[in-house]
């Protein structure tokens, strides 16, 4: 079906988004426009102090002042007997799990760990009541660097995991590893420090919960971006209510990149909150909280090495990673720098040793988790950064070494070192492509005649793979996953043959109203307009998990086609019986039922709609309605992969960087709106660029947060960007029945490697071989002295 | 925003706010809100009372008279941009204002406001210094006027007293062979400067430089003048080499880092944006 088209607007087609005229015209409703009867407000205190012990807390003033309905502490939540947990949903072997509790008990671990509750009538109340609660904290000392925080003597976050080692995990073969150094005739080096980011989604995290003490209920409209999970944990760890008395809704969600997906305690707070006061609870970050407590991203000191023979191909790759998990355990961290990092070790390259190390980290920060790319943007720019300086030691072009040691198209299935088996690719095509496009012979003219005028120019390229729509969920289970990675949809055509989709995706942002609705279109002939997508609210889609890590299309979308193709057997059963044929003779074409060869009398997907809810005249065993449900669970991953490339000028005065252009060759399989797969790459291009040359979290050597507003940390502007220059390659994914991959975080696990390896061949006349990111003026600056 | 409770007062007058001013010690003057209401929010500054002087429509005018350039302090930096008559008078304030944080802030934000915050990494110190501007103030015992030098004292101080506000901004009109430019390296996060140099000079008859006004803003903890660098210009072609070695003396006194750029690297960019800066104001002149 893939590639077919419904009128304007089936797969394939750009149909604009259909969600659009409501989020630009301010009709869109987030969690925090919902007003429910007698709702109430509750603020957070969270600790100034990375690392401190609490002697007491007095909240008596805050309790005292006129609106407060109470002021609560982790003693508070203790006693009325909740699990009171926020817990870790991926474990690896040996990971150290300290308690993490809804609410610091005796000891604060970072700066914006929560340490009392308020609620008050009014949000104004609840923010000034934080200020009369008195904490008596015992200041010690903090760590926030993920290495140095593994020295002895180094402030321990938790007593139970000695040198802040939360995991020491490997992949990959040591020894024929070492083998290939010891026979390596060159070897590529570098040091470097993967940034720590912090998330910047338009809409703060919110939470709106309403438990009715009556019935045991909760209501639970949240941010977030996989409501089935939240219901889960809420259940099991925070709350203890039962599953089936909560329901988790997702209202519009502006933006997630990750930060979205974890089970905070602030969501577990609010609901907590209500259960104490009997009426719906609110309550909703500030951009400073954000900071504070939205899960951070990346944050890796590496050192990488590649072992190159004679000829120019790579023999070994080592990587050794201190990534920091931050204070607590987030949801999904240790999966990120371990089984969404090691695991991509390989790149696009046919490398035949690896062994990749890693050891977690607790530092006195804000927990890591999953941040777009999650795992990947990291694995790609130590790759992508190390083919780059292996091109210098051995004086090849960098498209050429990378040409040498492509995995070939002919050579898919291809198994790599560190477990994954590529199913499908061809780089050399995305990369020729590219590099025609941006016309690389002539800028390499361009860039020596600039030279001479003392004008730095610099070409960067990265040649990335991804593994996204993690599967099948038994693997990921053996991995340490505590959550399926199947996905499930409900295709259902009522009477009148009008249709609503159901998925257990949550979009936030990705256009799954559209794009699904495309997919069906195609699948079912219905038009387009005929067809609604539901998501995000457990009390009306079966079970799922949610959108993250490029996943949607690859699992969402192919469990909507399953459910569709069920639709349509379905339907041509009845069909047959009501043309009184044989349903092997029936036909299915742009919604119409008919006998081979007499398209003329024909039923079409309405009228058997019809019939089969009026079940007046069905075949014998077949149930009324047309509906279906389907449990997708993929037989492997999807492998997206492109080259992106970007040129850049390096001021010599000033050391600005300024990107001149950015060009992106993507292979996301079959696409189902070229629209939205562009805008997708735009965003993830923007956020590697962010990440490059300008976003940092800082912490000081106490592991206080100094970038702490936006004043400071610096997420892009438009106008630092040039206009992006896209395109793309298409190779179906084999194993789905749409033959797409993912591309939400194409653009941001590409695109760092590209921007960093672009500056330091433009700088590489000062012999610069390697520049920390974000790329600021002043390090170019000095880097050129 | 969830600011401490205040009182709000919006006075018609120059002298109803001066006098609600003295009356209430812990107010605050509010002009565009685009550096006080960020305070506010995050409760760094708490002041019981805000006296919105926006509705006073003395503090709003744009004049030239005589010679010199009135400009009212709530005047908004778009007002200033966009000015024919600033253009035309101070073209250099009009490049400043112009180039402040985005439309939004450009829209709201105050010549006065952005003076009296006095931040150092503001746009318009360092162009309000180069032009020698005269700052008008009213407080309870009548009317003063300060000069731009002298009113720029410390990191966010100015020689304003509390009870004071800033009424108008007074600037010689541009003369014939004068040219200036604003030139500003932005910070990436704030859109501040990181460095802003904004240059003034004069040519005489046969070309040669007869004036010349450097200063600065975003190096120290207040805009600064860069006197010497500019009077050794004086008789000189003016030539890239000439501005070249005029700037390479230059050193910034009290220069300071944070935690994006150093106070070496910001005088390094000092001397590139103001070679910048001087090359493009002689271009114009
Ligand atoms: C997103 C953003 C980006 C920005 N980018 C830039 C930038 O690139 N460059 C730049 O220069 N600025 C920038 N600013 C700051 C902006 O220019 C402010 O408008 C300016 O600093 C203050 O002017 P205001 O009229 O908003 O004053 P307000 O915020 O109202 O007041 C600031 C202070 O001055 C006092 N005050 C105001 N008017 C008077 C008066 N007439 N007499 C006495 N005291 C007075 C107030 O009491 C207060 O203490 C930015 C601000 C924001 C929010």
């Amino acid at each position: 079906m893939a590639g077919e088209s419904n009128g304007a607007a089936g797969f394939g087609s750009s149909i604009r988004r259909r969600e659009d005229p409501e989020l630009i015209t301010g009709r869109a409703k987030y969690t925090d426009d919902l007003q429910l009867a007698g709702m109430v407000y509750c603020t957070i205190l969270r600790s100034d102090y990375a690392h401190a012990g609490i002697n007491s807390i007095d909240t008596s003033e805050a309790e005292a002042l006129d609106g407060v309905l109470g002021v609560y502490t982790a003693k508070d939540i203790e006693a009325s007997g909740v699990p009171g947990g926020v817990p870790v949903g991926w474990l690896l072997p040996g990971l150290k799990t300290p308690e993490h509790y809804m609410l610091a008990k005796d000891t604060t671990r970072y700066v914006g760990d929560g340490v009392a509750i308020v609620v008050a009538e009014d949000q104004y109340t609840a923010h000034d009541a934080l200020e009369l609660i008195y904490v008596d904290y015992e200041p010690r000392d903090g760590v926030a660097d993920p290495k140095k925080a593994t020295a002895d003597g180094a402030p321990l976050v938790h007593d139970d995991a000695p040198n802040n080692i939360a995991f020491d995990w490997e992949i990959g073969d040591k020894e024929s590893t070492d083998a290939a150094f010891a026979n390596a005739a060159h070897v590529a080096s570098l040091d470097i420090v993967n940034n720590r980011l912090i998330p910047n989604a338009m809409e703060p995290r919110a939470a709106l919960a309403d438990y009715n003490n009556i019935t045991g209920e909760l209501v639970l409209y949240m941010t977030t971006q996989n409501p089935h999970i939240h219901r889960l944990l809420m259940s099991l760890a925070s709350l203890g209510l039962p599953e089936h008395k909560i329901r988790v809704i997702a209202p519009e969600v502006g933006g997630g990149f990750g930060s979205k997906i974890h089970h905070y305690a602030d969501e577990a707070i609010a609901s907590w909150a209500s259960m104490q006061v009997g009426r719906p609870v609110k309550w909703t970050a500030t951009r400073t909280e954000t900071y504070i407590t939205d899960a951070h991203g990346r944050d890796h000191v590496t050192h990488g090495e590649m072992a190159i023979d004679a000829d120019g191909r790579f023999i070994g790759l080592r990587v050794d990673t201190y990534a920091a998990m931050g204070a607590y355990l987030s949801t999904f961290a240790p999966a990120v720098p371990t089984y969404l990092y090691g695991t991509l070790m390989s790149g696009e390259y046919d490398l035949p040793a690896i062994y990749c190390h890693v050891y977690g980290v607790f530092t006195h920060t804000v927990p890591v988790d999953a941040y777009r790319g999650a795992g990947r943007p990291e694995a790609t720019f130590i790759v992508e950064r190390l083919v780059d300086e292996a091109a210098r030691v051995t004086g090849l072009d960098p498209a050429e070494i990378r040409r040498r040691n492509f995995i070939s198209p002919d050579a898919f299935p291809y198994q790599t070192q560190v477990a994954l088996a590529y199913d499908s690719g061809n780089y050399i095509g995305a990369l020729d492509k590219a590099l025609e496009a941006i016309g690389y012979d002539d800028f390499r003219k361009e860039q020596a005649a600039a030279r001479e005028q003392g004008k730095y120019l610099g070409l960067g390229l990265s040649t990335y793979i991804e593994a996204c729509g993690l599967a099948p969920s038994a693997v990921v289970g053996s991995l340490g996953a505590q959550a399926g990675q199947w996905e499930s949809a409900v295709v259902r055509v009522h009477a009148t043959g009008k249709v609503t989709v159901y998925s257990g995706c949550s979009g936030h942002g990705q256009g799954h109203e559209t794009t699904f609705a495309q997919i069906v279109a195609s699948a079912l002939g219905v038009p387009y307009d005929d067809i609604d997508v539901v998501e995000g609210d457990t009390g009306s889609m079966p079970h799922g998990w949610g959108t993250y890590g490029s996943r949607s299309a690859a699992t969402g979308g192919s469990a909507i086609a399953s459910a569709a193709e069920k639709v349509v057997d379905k339907a041509r059963t009845i069909a047959a019986h009501l043309l009184e044929a044989a349903e092997e003779d029936i036909e299915f074409e742009d919604g119409n039922f008919f006998v081979k060869g007499s398209p003329d009398q024909s039923q079409s997907l309405p009228d058997v709609a019809l019939q089969a809810y009026l079940a007046h005249n069905l075949p014998k065993g077949i149930e009324p309605a047309l509906e279906a449900t389907s449990f997708y669970d993929p037989a492997n991953f999807v492998y997206p992969f492109g080259t992106h490339i970007a040129i850049v000028e390096v001021c010599s005065q000033t050391g600005n960087v300024t990107l001149q252009r950015y060009l992106a060759v993507d292979d996301v399989g079959n696409v189902i709106n070229p629209m939205i797969v562009d805008g997708q790459v735009h965003g993830g291009i923007a956020q590697g660029i962010g990440q490059s040359l300008y976003e940092t979290a800082v912490y000081d050597e106490g592991a206080n947060l100094l970038s702490g507003t936006m004043l400071d940390y610096a997420v892009p502007k438009a106008h630092f960007m040039p206009s992006f220059e896209t395109d793309r390659t298409v190779t179906p994914c084999p194993h789905n029945p749409l033959g797409v991959k993912g591309v939400g975080e194409a653009g941001s696990i590409a695109s760092p490697a590209a921007v960093v390896n672009a500056v330091v061949d433009a700088l590489s006349p000062f012999g610069v071989t390697h520049i920390d990111m974000p790329v600021t003026s002043e390090k170019v600056w000095n880097a050129m002295k | 925003m969830f600011p401490s409770k205040f009182d709000y007062h919006r006075p018609s007058s120059v002298q109803e706010a001066v006098q609600i001013l003295s009356d209430n010690p812990d107010a605050k003057v509010l002009a565009g809100g685009h550096s006080l209401i960020p305070v506010m929010k995050l409760r760094l500054a708490t002041p019981s009372a805000l006296i919105d002087i926006g509705r006073i429509d003395a503090l709003k005018g744009i004049s030239r008279a005589n010679g010199s350039l009135r400009i009212g302090a709530c005047v908004t930096y778009n007002e200033i941009a966009n000015s024919g008559v600033v253009q035309d008078a101070a073209p250099l304030l009009a490049e400043a204002a112009g180039q402040i944080g985005d439309r939004q802030v450009r829209y709201r934000g105050t010549i006065g406001g952005n003076l009296s915050h006095a931040d150092p990494a503001s746009d318009l110190p360092a162009a309000a210094l180069a032009l020698g501007a005269t700052l008008h103030v009213s407080g309870p015992n009548g009317s003063r006027s300060v000069s731009a030098s002298e009113f720029f004292v410390d990191l966010m101080m100015t020689s304003l007293q509390a009870d004071e506000i800033l009424t108008e901004v007074e600037i010689s009109a541009a003369s014939a062979g004068t040219g200036s430019a604003y030139v500003k390296f932005e910070h990436p996060a704030s859109g501040y400067a990181l460095c802003g140099a904004a240059a003034v000079v004069t040519r005489g008859a046969g070309g040669s430089c007869t004036g010349a006004s450097l200063c600065f803003n975003g190096v120290s903890a207040t805009a600064v003048s860069a006197n010497g660098v500019a009077a050794s210009l004086v008789g000189s072609d003016l030539s890239d080499g000439a501005i070249e070695s005029a700037v390479s003396n230059l050193s910034i006194p009290d220069a300071a880092g944070d935690m994006f750029a150093s106070a070496g690297y910001r005088q390094e960019l000092a001397k590139a944006i103001g070679a910048q800066a001087l090359r493009t104001a002689r271009d114009r002149a």
